[in-house]
């Protein structure tokens, strides 16, 4: 299969530091393969950058094949770019016309800064995961095989599909509110649907809800718009789960 | 948020379902509807009942207006080119606009009917009756008072709203219906002037905005509906395409009659 090659035009969002103020600047690339990936054309870009001897564009990216959460950018008003259920480094040129204009920025919300470009700074996660988003196990050396645990199988499936949101934040970045609840329902989830997760259900659920507001992510309207633009198809029944989850725990807890 | 929505939709089903007999035409039409005003404005558990939904409007736009506000600011930069099309419905992004000119159209809409029944500094006229007494050329106006007799409406003064007195003698004689029947017909209607109102020379105006305002609340239950099952983590497979299919026809319908009702009024009275 012959390779194609087109040429395009960018409007990217360049902004040196944190407290800089940004702005869209305009690039011309000629001959991308259509073959290439998004974040290869951004490679690129920035190999033409520094041969001008201009500052290449910062973003994140690490795995290149979609498992890692790492690469974001907002493409031309999607999370992720048009194409469904793939991650920025799965978005293929092939996707956009000869001469086409791609918008390319970062992530818009408050609790992910612009540390510079198209980076922004998401351990906003982090933190909403360290408040509840594990099991605590005993260690000391009588450590039960999470296989002994008889699950079943539907639950399990449910686990597991809560547990393939990678972090990326397009739940936020594509919320009208920039909120964060399809990320955080699907690890209140993960956890929810298997026995060893019951034992800290309640506390985890109200201390991840929690940091998740304090941190500045908007409400949560039921738009549905993240799980459209999710990568890893993260459905809206965790949200509704989640949901169930708080209301049971912030009822009866004593606090 | 989601609680008070959903009782607000049944505060709906019961307002319109009184509303449609604005619909039941002649003299035992108009009869029903001020029976039925009666009614609720005389009962106590309507009282209970119209305190929470005075309730439930403020809580809703109110927490409505916090979420917004709060929403605004989790995203203070915008993005520089946005297709939210592509991934949500309008209606569902748009709950706070949406919301803002239901509350207006609701103070409007209390300001024409129910503060002119309740505290109007005009008294409300009576329901009135036109009878010619037998071989009689001459029309007699008669009060229709709760006990379903008549009384003379010479001669006679109203107190407290809808109290009919005896001035010589100061004894209450009757309990009158306030004719919110005319009100509404007066308010609505095309050129006429109903029994003891002036006609309404903006009920054109009157009825667009109505109906706008009730098309505004459609798509407000549109996403309004199902989202607020959702927000109470009611989802399931068996249900939940039920529950949104109810929400649909329910966004449709209800606002729908709603609208009927006033562009009913225009072109027949």
């Amino acid at each position: 299969m012959a390779s194609k090659t087109i040429n395009i035009n960018l409007k990217i969002w360049r902004q040196k530091n944190a407290n800089a103020k940004g702005s869209m600047e305009t690039y011309k690339l000629d001959n991308v393969s259509t073959d290439s990936s998004f974040l290869e054309m951004l490679d690129q870009l920035n190999e033409q950058l520094i041969n001008e001897r201009q500052e290449p564009i910062a973003f994140d990216h690490d795995c290149r094949e979609g498992i890692c959460g790492m690469c974001s950018l907002f493409i031309n008003g999607e999370a992720h770019g048009p194409d469904r259920a793939v991650t920025t480094c799965q978005l293929h040129m092939r996707k956009f016309k000869d001469g086409e204009t791609i918008y390319v920025e970062p992530w818009r919300a408050k609790a992910f800064p612009v540390i510079k470009d198209l980076v922004v700074d998401r351990s906003a996660f982090d933190r909403i995961q360290q408040a509840g988003g594990f099991v605590s196990v005993n260690t000391s050396g009588r450590t039960m095989d999470a296989n002994a645990i008889p699950i079943p199988k539907h639950d399990a499936d449910k686990a597991f599909e809560a547990a393939a949101c990678i972090g990326c934040g397009a739940c936020v970045a594509s919320c009208v509110n920039a909120s964060a609840m399809l990320f955080v329902s699907a690890k209140v989830s993960q956890m929810a649907l298997l026995p060893q997760g019951k034992v800290e259900a309640k506390e985890r659920v109200l201390n991840m809800v929690r940091t998740m507001d304090e941190e500045g992510f908007g409400n949560c309207t039921n738009t549905g718009a993240c799980a459209v633009e999710c990568p890893k198809e993260i459905s809206l029944d965790n949200i509704a789960r989640m949901n169930r989850e708080f209301l049971k725990a912030a009822v009866t807890s004593e606090a | 948020m989601a609680l008070t929505g959903l009782f607000l939709c049944t505060f709906l089903i019961g307002h319109l379902l009184g509303n449609l007999q604005l619909f039941a035409g002649g003299e035992e039409g108009k009869r029903a509807f001020n029976e039925y005003g009666y009614f609720m404005s005389h009962n106590i558990f309507i009282k209970v009942l119209s305190y929470t939904t005075y309730i439930s409007i403020l809580f809703h736009a109110i927490d409505g207006f916090l979420l917004a506000f709060q929403n605004k600011k989790a995203r203070p930069v915008n993005y520089a080119y946005n297709k939210p099309s592509a991934n949500s419905a309008w209606a569902s992004r748009s709950m706070a606009l949406l919301g803002s000119i239901i509350l207006i159209f609701i103070c409007t809409h209390m300001a024409n009917f129910w503060w002119k029944a309740k505290y109007s500094s005009t008294p409300m006229p009576l329901h009135r009756v036109e009878v010619s007494a037998p071989g009689s050329e001459q029309k007699q106006s008669l009060y229709l008072t709760t006990t379903g007799s008549f009384l003379p409406t010479e001669g006679l003064v109203i107190k407290h709203g809808t109290q009919i007195y005896a001035p010589e003698v100061n004894l209450k004689v009757g309990e009158g219906y306030k004719d919110l029947h005319s009100l509404t017909v007066a308010f609505f209607g095309h050129d006429k002037s109903a029994e003891g109102f002036p006609a309404n020379e903006f009920a054109l105006l009157a009825v667009v905005l109505y109906a706008l305002a009730m098309l505004t609340l459609s798509f407000h239950l549109w996403h309004g509906f199902s989202s607020a099952f959702q927000s109470l983590g009611v989802r399931h497979p068996k249900y939940t395409p039920f529950i949104q299919a109810l929400g649909k026809g329910f966004a449709v319908i209800v606002p729908m009659a709603f609208a009927s009702i006033p562009i009913f009024l225009y072109l027949t009275k």
